[in-house]
C-alpha cells in the first residue's frame, strides 16, 4: 500500500529525514517511535503533503501512485489521513459544514455525486456514535474552544467519516489523560480492517497498549535505526532511548 | 487645489443660488435658512484635500473631476429593476431612483399608527415644522459633503416611529442610480425619528445601473428617544464607476440601544462616516462593518463613538478583505467626555490582505477625558492562516474551496449581525459569488 524508499527531506535547508525506508501493507499498523527531534512528526507531515518541507531525494508510492507529486488535498482524496498533533481552531466554520465540504470534495475527486444533506447527516450521526463524539460539538466552530481531548476525538471522528486507507496519527496521545486516550484508541480500533492501515507516531509506549501495532520502528536522527514487533515498544518503555542512541553511535 | 475641483464646487454653488432665485416665499422659511447657511459652509470649506487629516488617505480628486447630472430623470421601470430586487414580503420597501422617490415601485405595508413612512418632500409639505425640528439637528455642517447635502436636500425618506411602537416590518430603502446615459448624482437625505420605547429595523441598499459614473452623497440622521431600539444596516453593492460619500448621524438618549452594520461589497470610491453621539446613560451602541474591495476600489470607513454621559457602552468590529490593488481605510474614534465615567468602549478592526498590491490603513483614535473608563482597541492586518488552510486541505478540501470557507467565515461575524433576513441572505449570496468567481 505504502512504499517509502530512501526518503530525504529538509526544512529551511536543514535535513531532517536522512533516508527513510518503510513498507506498509494493507491491514497493518506500524508504530513509529523515537526520541524528541528524531523526525517523527516530519515524516508524518511529509506524507500528508505539508509544503514547508522539501523532499530532496527518494520516493513514496501509495497504491502505485507517486505521492510526492500530489497536493495535500489530492493525497487526502487518494485515502491518506493525518490526525494532527495540534488540531487547528477554525472560527466560523462548523465541524459539520467542514466535513460536508471535505466529503463532497473527495467524492468529486473520485467522480462521484455529492451526498445530499439527509444522507450526509445520517452517516455523520453513525460515525459520531462510533467514536462517542457529542452531537453538540458538530454544530460548533471547528475545534474552537474545544478541550485537548475533544480536539483529538474530533480528529478520530473526522477519520471515521472520511474512511481513509492509511491513517497517520501524529502524537495523538500527547496531552491526553488515560480516559481520553482510551476513547481515542477505541475509535481507531473500531476502524481497523484488513484493507486499512495506520502509522502511529508516538513518543511513549502508552498508546500502544490500546492500539496494538504489528510493527514498531525506532526513528533516530532521521533514520529508522531499529524495527521489531510490539515487544520492542515494551523494551523502549523499560529502558528508554539511550541504549538505542548508544548502539547507533557505536556503529558510527 | 486643481481647477477641476474649483469647477465642480463653483458649479454647485452657482446652481444653489440659481435655484434659490426661483423659490420665492420658500426662501424665508427656517428650513431654507439652514440650507443657505449650509451652502455658505460648503463654499468656504470646498471639497476636502488630502491635507485635511480626515481625508488623508482618501483622495476625492477623481470624484470631483467629472460633472454629474443631479436628480436626473430616469426611465427605469419595475421590469428593468427586477434583477436587482431583494424581495421581502414582510418589509416596507421604498425606491429612490436618482434621488427621486418612486411610489409605484415602492411597497408600504405597515400602518401609519405604527410607523409613519413617507418621502422627505411629502413629509415636509404635510408638516414643515416637525421635519425642520429634525433636519440637520444633530450635526453642525462641519463637513463639506454633509453641508452640500444639507444645501441640496430635496428628497429621501422621513420615518417617524411614535412612542412605544414596536415596528414588526422592517423598512428597506433602495437607492438606485440610473447611470445608463450619463454621469448622475443624487443627494438623498434621510431622517429617522424613533420615539421613546419604540423599536425599528431599517436598511439602506445602494445599487447602480449602467456604465457611467454615479455619485451619491447621502446623509441619514437618526434621532432616538429614551429606551428606543434601532437596527440600521447600510449595504453598498454599486458599480465599478460608483462614487459614494455617506454620513450617518445618530443621537442616543438614556437606555437606548443602537446596532449598525455597514457592508461595502462594490464601488469605485466609498467613504462612510458613522457618527454616534451617546448622549444618555445605560446606552449601548454597536457598530459592525465589512468591506470587500477588489480591482482599484477604495473603501474608507470613519466612525465616531462619542460618549457624553456615564455608564454607557460602545462596541465596534470592522472587518475587511482586500484584493488586487484595492485600498481600505479605517479610522475609529472613541471620545469619552469628562462626564462619561464608567464608560466601556471596545473597538476592533481585522483585515485580510490577499494581494501584495492591496493596502489597508487603520487608525484607532481614542480621546479620553474621564478617568474611570474601560477602553480597548486593536487592529490586525494579515493573510489567510496557512496552518488553517493546510488543515482543511489535509481533509481533501481544495485550496480554493478552503480559502472560500475561511473568508466566508471571516465575513460571517459581521453579516450574521444583520437581523433582516432578506438583506442578510442577499449579502451571503453576493459574498459567496464574490468568493467563487475569483
Amino acid at each position: 500500500m505504502l512504499s517509502i524508499n530512501e526518503l530525504r527531506a529538509s526544512i529551511e535547508g536543514k535535513e531532517i529525514l536522512k533516508g527513510i525506508n518503510l513498507e506498509v501493507k494493507p491491514g497493518e499498523v506500524h508504530a513509529i517511535m523515537g526520541p524528541n527531534g528524531s523526525g517523527k512528526s516530519t515524516l508524518a507531515s511529509v506524507l500528508a503533503g505539508r509544503e514547508e518541507y522539501e523532499v530532496t531525494a527518494g520516493s513514496v508510492a501509495f497504491n502505485g501512485v507517486d505521492l510526492l507529486e500530489l497536493a495535500a488535498e489530492e493525497r487526502a482524496a487518494e485515502g491518506i489521513f493525518l490526525a494532527f498533533q495540534y488540531p487547528v481552531e477554525i472560527p466560523g466554520v462548523t465541524t459539520i459544514n467542514f466535513l460536508k465540504t471535505a466529503v463532497n470534495e473527495i467524492r468529486k475527486y473520485k467522480g462521484e455525486n455529492p451526498l445530499d444533506a439527509a444522507q450526509f447527516l445520517k452517516m455523520v450521526r453513525e460515525k459520531a456514535k462510533l467514536v462517542r463524539m457529542n452531537d453538540s460539538l458538530l454544530k460548533r466552530a471547528l475545534n474552537e474552544g474545544f478541550s485537548g481531548g475533544e480536539k483529538k476525538r474530533n480528529e478520530i471522528f473526522q477519520m471515521a467519516v472520511l474512511e481513509p486507507q492509511l491513517a497517520i496519527l501524529d502524537e495523538t496521545d500527547s496531552g491526553l489523560d488515560i480516559d481520553a486516550l482510551r476513547i481515542v484508541a477505541e475509535g481507531v480500533n473500531s476502524l481497523r480492517s484488513p484493507e486499512r492501515s495506520a502509522i502511529v507516531v508516538t513518543h511513549y509506549q502508552r498508546l500502544l497498549d490500546y492500539i496494538v501495532p504489528d510493527y514498531v520502528h525506532v526513528l533516530y536522527k532521521g533514520r529508522i535505526v531499529k524495527s521489531g514487533t510490539k515487544e520492542l515498544a515494551m523494551e523502549l518503555e523499560e529502558k528508554g532511548y539511550d541504549w538505542i542512541k548508544e548502539e547507533v553511535e557505536a556503529l558510527g | 487645489m486643481s481647477t477641476d475641483t474649483i469647477d465642480l464646487k463653483t458649479r454647485l454653488v452657482a446652481d444653489f443660488h440659481a435655484r434659490e432665485a426661483t423659490i420665492n416665499g420658500e426662501a424665508s422659511t427656517a428650513f431654507h435658512q439652514k440650507k443657505r447657511a449650509a451652502i455658505a459652509v460648503f463654499d468656504q470649506l470646498g471639497f476636502p484635500t488630502r491635507k485635511n487629516e480626515e481625508w488623508k488617505y482618501s483622495n476625492v480628486k477623481d470624484l470631483v473631476s467629472a460633472s454629474y447630472h443631479f436628480n436626473a430623470p430616469s426611465t427605469l421601470t419595475a421590469e428593468d429593476l427586477a434583477s436587482l430586487n431583494i424581495p421581502d414580503q414582510n418589509a416596507n420597501i421604498l425606491y429612490f431612483v436618482n434621488g427621486h422617490y418612486d411610489a409605484d415601485l415602492s411597497q408600504i405595508i405597515s400602518t401609519s399608527d405604527k410607523i409613519v413612512i413617507s418621502s422627505l418632500q411629502q413629509a415636509y409639505q404635510k408638516d414643515p415644522e416637525m421635519v425642520n425640528s429634525y433636519f440637520s439637528a444633530v450635526e453642525g455642517d462641519s463637513d463639506a459633503f454633509t453641508a452640500l447635502n444639507t444645501a441640496f436636500a430635496a428628497d429621501g425618506v422621513f420615518i417617524h416611529v411614535p412612542k412605544g411602537q414596536v415596528v414588526e416590518h422592517p423598512v428597506i430603502l433602495r437607492f438606485i442610480s440610473d447611470a445608463r446615459q450619463e454621469h448622475v448624482g443624487s443627494q438623498p437625505r434621510n431622517i429617522i425619528a424613533v420615539g421613546e420605547n419604540a423599536q425599528v429595523k431599517f436598511a439602506e441598499a445602494f445599487r447602480t445601473v449602467g456604465e457611467q459614473r454615479s455619485f451619491t452623497n447621502v446623509v441619514t440622521e437618526i434621532h432616538m428617544g429614551q429606551h428606543a431600539h434601532v437596527e440600521y444596516y447600510k449595504v453598498q453593492n454599486e458599480s465599478d464607476q460608483a462614487y459614494h460619500v455617506g454620513t450617518t448621524e445618530v443621537i442616543m438618549l438614556d437606555n437606548s440601544h443602537f446596532y449598525a452594520a455597514t457592508v461595502t461589497l462594490n464601488g469605485k470610491f466609498v467613504r462612510n462616516n458613522l457618527h454616534i453621539r451617546i448622549n444618555g446613560e445605560h446606552c449601548d451602541a454597536h457598530m459592525y462593518g465589512l468591506y470587500f474591495p477588489d480591482g482599484t476600489q477604495h473603501v474608507d470607513n470613519h466612525t465616531v463613538a462619542d460618549h457624553l454621559k456615564p455608564n454607557s457602552e460602545s462596541n465596534e468590529l470592522y472587518k475587511g478583505i482586500l484584493r488586487d490593488k484595492s485600498k481600505g481605510v479605517f479610522n475609529g474614534k472613541i471620545f469619552v467626555r469628562p462626564d462619561a465615567q464608567k464608560t466601556n468602549a471596545f473597538q476592533s478592526c481585522k483585515n485580510i490582505v490577499l494581494s501584495p498590491e492591496a493596502t489597508m490603513n487603520t487608525k484607532p483614535q481614542l480621546e479620553i477625558w474621564a478617568d474611570d473608563v474601560k477602553c480597548t482597541h486593536g487592529t490586525t492586518t494579515g493573510q489567510i492562516d496557512e496552518e488553517a488552510l493546510f488543515y482543511m486541505r489535509s481533509r481533501g478540501i481544495s485550496r480554493q474551496e478552503a480559502m472560500s470557507l475561511l473568508m466566508f467565515a471571516f465575513c460571517a461575524d459581521v453579516v450574521s449581525q444583520i437581523k433582516i433576513d432578506s438583506i442578510r441572505e442577499y449579502l451571503e449570496g453576493v459574498i459567496s459569488d464574490k468568493l467563487t468567481n475569483k
